[in-house]
């Protein structure tokens, strides 16, 4: 019966719904089903909250992040990635995940992003390398491919990136939960650094993924360029 | 000894700050419901610490009692949750103004932006061995965190002498302009945590655990990392969001078989066990923000293309992960 909760979640967040009133109801039905009174329920709701509370802290940095993009933080750094332009796609995406990661394990997951980096600057720099290699006029699979490695390299960089920094959503939310519910005190830095092995190996798994990328763009412009004759 | 209590209160004032201007705000779609959102977030920040949690600072005596913490904190989610918060127009530089300050300021834009690591660091790794009159300086297993307020604070004044801005509060209002944009979500991270806390005095490892209990023999190291691996990754997969498989599947293998009982390392199972979770996000579009949203700001026709390319490594990072949860946890 009290898997009811988890079912809820589950339900809740595949219908779409907020995920906030998701979780809200499914807290509130998990602890009627456990036979706690509403006052209880407040109350384990209350100290939840302030125990859970460090993992809201990363947002503190905020007013310093906000202040350097207000002096063009995000302008910067697209200079200085922009003058990596000689490179393949695969290499340049290369790059650009070395640099995402580094960049979030040092907490700085603002720089980078679909919305500010992948659109305006990375997706264009990889497909124009791979024009210069393969002409202008580039078969419609390929641009998709080209935009598809863009944007994943920018979610596996962040991901695997930000999970070694200790100030970051995850190793708090790891810390916050284990220490209140396990009367435990696992320092931060100890979940970061036991991080670190996952986050190399999946620089080596999809770095190593995206510099076959540009003979397997090569191989689909072939294919699509024999077809095109098969059918003239 | 300095604790993380005052490391709360700074961003509780981060968050009040942000209520004031919202609230005075005239222009604001929603004006009072956003205001009342944010600013409650900021007193509860406050409040928190005067509640006796588990860990909590305050001494039990002259604790308050927690259930209004809960009222709010289920206005909040009802707030945000029903749509009633939005993001309010916040005066910044523009495109061309960003550009031509970038030329101007060069490398120095990175120096506040890389304090923030820096001091972190130098506060988890330098200062918490530091002891006065025999007492540690940094209350212990609090030191990153306290490390995070502090670096918070000299960025900004780094900031303020690095870049000069005419005003100092202006830091303030562009904090307040990416909370705003990111909203409802600033609240769901916590949520979660108290999620899990129900769910485990609801019982819900018990129960999960009672039928990985079926699953995973005594004694049976290689089944059980499995079971808290798949799961991780399964259940974030259903729900979007590693941090709502994490409380579950700790609370049902990864503490009482792999800690408890097969003696595990705390530290490297869980953040380990996460990870195996994180490759999960990779391949469900449940996690909208980064599986989806992307294809449609690419204009890309397959909107689970990005999905399809993260499989693979996704694949092969979860057996990467499997394998050092059978190794590392034990050395």
């Amino acid at each position: 019966m009290s898997l009811l909760g988890v079912l809820i979640v589950v339900a809740g967040f595949a219908l779409r719904f907020n995920p906030l009133l998701v979780v809200t109801v499914a807290g509130i039905v998990s602890a009627l089903l456990a036979g706690m009174t509403p006052l209880q329920i407040l109350d384990a709701f209350g100290t939840g909250f302030s125990d859970s509370r460090s993992i809201s802290l990363a947002f503190i940095v905020l007013p310093v992040i906000g202040l350097a993009e207000r002096y063009g933080l995000q302008q910067r750094a697209k200079t200085l990635i922009g003058r990596a332009a000689r490179l393949t796609a695969g290499r340049l995406l290369l790059l650009y995940l070395f640099v995402r990661q580094v960049a979030a394990a040092l907490g700085l997951t603002s720089i980078g992003g679909v919305a500010q980096m992948v659109r305006p600057v990375i997706y264009p720099m990889a497909e124009g390398a791979v024009m210069r290699a393969h002409g202008k006029h580039l078969p419609a699979s390929v641009t998709e491919a080209v935009k598809a490695h863009s944007a994943a390299a920018d979610t596996v960089g962040a991901f695997f990136g930000e999970d070694v920094f200790v100030a970051i959503g995850a190793v708090l939310l790891i810390t916050g939960y284990v220490d209140a519910n396990y009367h435990l005190k696992l320092d931060a830095l100890q979940i970061a650094i036991w991080a670190l092995p996952t986050a190399v190996a999946a620089f080596v798994i999809h770095g190593w993924r995206l510099l076959r990328l540009d003979g397997t763009l090569a191989a689909m412009v072939r294919d699509s360029a024999g077809e095109g004759e098969l059918k003239a | 000894m300095i604790g993380a209590q005052w490391v709360y209160w700074l961003a509780g004032a981060f968050f009040l700050s942000a209520g004031i201007q919202v609230a005075r705000d005239r222009h604001h779609a929603k004006r009072w419901t956003s205001a009342a959102f944010w600013l409650l977030l900021g007193a509860s920040f406050f409040y928190g610490s005067f509640v006796h949690g588990r860990s909590g600072g305050m001494p039990a005596a002259g604790s308050w009692p927690a259930w209004p913490l809960g009222l709010a904190a289920i206005a909040m989610a009802c707030i945000a949750g029903l749509g009633l918060t939005s993001p309010g127009a916040v005066r910044t530089t523009s495109e061309a103004e960003r550009e031509a300050s970038a030329a101007r300021k060069r490398n120095l834009l990175f120096v506040p932006a890389l304090t923030i690591p820096v001091v972190t660091v130098a506060f988890s790794a330098g200062l918490s061995r530091v002891a006065i009159d025999g007492r540690p300086l940094l209350a212990r297993g609090q030191e990153t965190l306290v490390g995070l307020g502090a670096a918070a604070a000299i960025a900004l004044i780094v900031g303020a002498v690095a870049l000069r801005p005419r005003d100092p509060f202006v830091a303030f209002r562009e904090g307040r302009r990416l909370l705003e944009s990111i909203g409802w979500a600033v609240l769901l991270p916590q949520m979660l945590g108290v999620l899990g806390g129900l769910f485990t005095q609801a019982g819900v490892g018990g129960q999960v655990g009672a039928i990985a209990q079926h699953l995973v023999p005594e004694h049976s190291r290689i089944l059980a990392v499995l079971v808290y691996a798949l799961g991780m990754a399964a259940f974030t997969i259903a729900m979007g969001n590693a941090f709502a498989a994490f409380p579950i599947m700790t609370a049902a293998v990864g503490w009482p078989v792999l800690v408890q009982h097969l003696h595990a390392h705390p530290a490297p199972t869980f953040a380990i066990g996460m990870l195996a979770g994180y490759c999960g996000t990779l391949c469900t579009p449940m996690a909208a923000n980064f599986n989806l949203v992307p294809p449609a700001l690419l204009e890309m026709n397959d909107k689970y293309g990005q999905i399809k390319v993260q499989i693979p490594t996704a694949a092969a990072l979860f057996v990467v992960n499997v394998a050092l949860l059978l190794v590392l946890p034990f050395l």
